[in-house]
């Protein structure tokens, strides 16, 4: 502390023992601890505002699942688009539904599938992905990510309100048609 | 002469806005050499000129655009048809935001080689950093309002990167983009930092850099290495280094001028987010790092950028035995070993990306390992050692000081970081294959 002309008791009983709170070092940490928590207010504030709708919150909430079609539409071994989710609804040989999402994993460009090569081909980077999504060509690090696909009275539906991140294919992962 | 006006007259002059208040943050009198063109090139001063430029001619374009992904493209078409000098304004608007990021990198440049970072300069050189950073801010934001499938598809991919930022990558892209992918509310974010939150705050650091210059004593004064400093000769700012100002500030706008009357700011497709073109670049700004992106695993590339950012701030503490402000780098032998790193990294850069682009595959050299490891750690660890390695053979073979060797590595490290921006920018292709430019 700088040693100050005028001595007031405060300042003289502080240079004798610094260790001992007097009133006016009380009041300063007091204004300090305000002040600070006034600041973290308006941080949390200003974070709260910025940060984006809740994916559960009304708005995002409806019409998150795209019907996709009936059952009979998507024949074994076919990619079809759908342009308004974003997502392809693949049917893989064996009869199972993968809904894959159309953005590479590398940086998000949008991948077109190629029917002649069978296989999603990114025009940014080019990444190559096979027809479950898995990773044929980097600089892409993890398969397409998928969405949920449910199949109710023989049709198919893709629910696009949330995208899951998946580190490799299984077999776990197609949905199957029940057996008639 | 104003400047040799007794102090006491003052009071009694006349209502004189220049001298009192557009001046203030100016000395009196500047050392004369300092104005040796050969010092500054002017690029200081330029760099103010054109953030002036962007912030006129944005201020007009903000009358004319609609930030919103359905009316954003039109109301481009409409300024640039409808508006008197609509088009001449945006390509002002465009070539002087362009320009501003060489001629704030060349600045950062001259500044380093002529040993403006040492102290008292020191913490001007991270405030010059920082505005750097704004720049780049700013022109990233500024480069998706468009609306077309370059401004798009450069953006989404600048934003992808944001994903492997480690712990924060994800949530921030998340805030950034506001949904799902880009779209109403990332345009609105876009918006707001490119027209308010960068300009105010690249305002505000700029007076904060300028008080800094006039804090340690202005420039550094130019001298040979041996040469000891004796009192400098001073002239008065004005007008001895102001009209040099101003011819300087008219240059810039009249290139920038005959820029945007000859070359006209893009405007492509409007933006479509079911169709990425081929190729998809970032900004020529961001190529570096996109071509950084194709030799390596994307954490470990922007790892790499995040050291290469963190040791360019951390330039002026590294305890220098010398600080010989003001000698073209440095010394005699700091001259020899900047040309020896520029020559070595001029070679050495194309040589790695076309081994890289056809010879030398990592991962399919190490096929049981993955990705993180043989496209992650292993080449990042051959360039640690390749820029330790360089370190240690410059000390070695020139008897370089900490500084000089320091030195050799920041000139290595940026020549190489500009062949690599060149070459993405000029040398990829469809798919980022290599190919000829021309």
């Amino acid at each position: 502390m700088k040693p100050s002309k005028i001595q007031t008791p405060g300042a003289q009983k502080s240079n004798e023992a610094p260790a001992e709170v007097t009133r006016r070092s009380f009041l300063n940490i007091l204004w300090a601890v305000l002040g600070l928590a006034a600041l973290a207010e308006f941080l949390w504030l200003t974070v709260s505002f910025l940060r984006p709708a809740k994916p559960g919150s009304a708005e995002s909430e409806t019409d998150t699942v795209v019907p996709a079609g009936a059952l009979t539409a998507f024949a074994p071994g076919t990619v079809t688009a759908f342009q308004k989710g974003e997502f392809y609804l693949v049917r893989l040989e064996d009869g199972g539904f993968l809904a894959l999402s159309c953005k590479c994993t590398h940086l998000g460009c949008t991948v077109p599938w190629v029917e002649k090569e069978k296989k999603f081909l990114c025009p940014c980077h080019a990444s190559a992905f096979d027809i479950t999504g898995n990773v044929i060509t980097s600089p892409a690090a993890r398969p397409l990510d998928t969405y949920t696909v449910t199949v109710e009275n023989k049709i198919v539906k893709v629910d696009t309100g949330r995208r899951f991140k998946r580190s490799r294919f299984d077999s776990g992962q197609p949905v199957y048609p029940p057996k008639e | 002469m104003k400047a040799t006006t007794p102090a006491a007259d003052r009071p009694q002059r006349r209502f004189n806005l220049l001298g009192t208040l557009v001046l203030h943050f100016r000395p009196r009198r500047v050392p004369e050499r300092t104005l040796r063109f050969t010092l500054t090139w002017g690029l200081g001063g330029m760099a103010v000129v054109l953030v002036l430029l962007q912030l006129f001619s944005g201020l007009l374009l903000k009358f004319a655009y609609a930030p919103v992904p359905t009316q954003a493209y039109e109301s481009l078409v409409r300024l640039q048809e409808g508006f008197l000098f609509g088009r001449l304004v945006r390509n002002i608007h465009f070539w002087s935001a362009n320009l501003l990021v060489v001629v704030v990198c060349l600045h950062g440049l001259r500044v380093f080689f002529s040993g403006g970072f040492h102290p008292p300069r020191r913490l001007n050189w991270v405030v010059g950093l920082s505005l750097l950073i704004l720049v780049l801010a700013s022109n990233l934001t500024g480069y998706l309002l468009p609306w077309d499938q370059l401004a798009y598809w450069a953006t989404t991919i600048c934003l992808g990167v944001l994903e492997y930022i480690p712990l924060v990558g994800s949530r921030l892209q998340q805030i950034a983009l506001g949904g799902p992918q880009i779209g109403p509310a990332a345009l609105r974010n876009f918006f707001a930092l490119h027209t308010a939150v960068f300009p105010a705050l690249i305002v505000m650091l700029m007076a904060f850099h300028f008080w800094r210059v006039r804090k340690a004593g202005g420039l550094v004064i130019p001298r040979a290495p041996a040469e000891e400093l004796a009192k400098p000769a001073m002239v008065p700012t004005n007008p001895d280094l102001l009209l040099r100002e101003a011819a300087m500030a008219m240059a810039v706008i009249a290139g920038v001028l005959v820029l945007s009357l000859l070359y006209d700011a893009p405007l492509g497709q409007p933006a479509n987010p079911g169709l990425s073109p081929n190729p998809t670049k970032a900004p020529w700004y961001f190529a570096g790092i996109q071509e950084l992106l194709v030799h390596f695993h994307p954490s470990f590339a922007l790892l790499i950028v995040a050291a290469l950012a963190f040791g360019a701030f951390y330039l002026p503490y590294l305890h220098y035995a010398e600080t010989p402000a003001g000698v073209w780098f440095a010394s005699a032998t700091g001259r020899r070993t900047a040309l020896a790193a520029a020559v070595v990294a001029g070679v050495a850069t194309p040589l790695v990306v076309v081994l890289g682009e056809y010879a030398v595959d990592f991962s399919a050299m190490m096929p049981g390992l993955p990705q993180a490891l043989s496209l992650g750690v292993v080449p990042t660890a051959l360039l640690i050692a390749v820029v330790a390695g360089f370190y240690a053979v410059m000390a070695r073979m020139f008897q370089a000081s900490r500084l000089e060797s320091v030195q050799a590595v920041f000139v290595f490290l940026a020549v190489g970081w500009a062949l690599l921006t060149a070459t993405c920018v000029f040398f990829r292709g469809q798919g980022m294959e290599l190919r000829w430019p021309f």
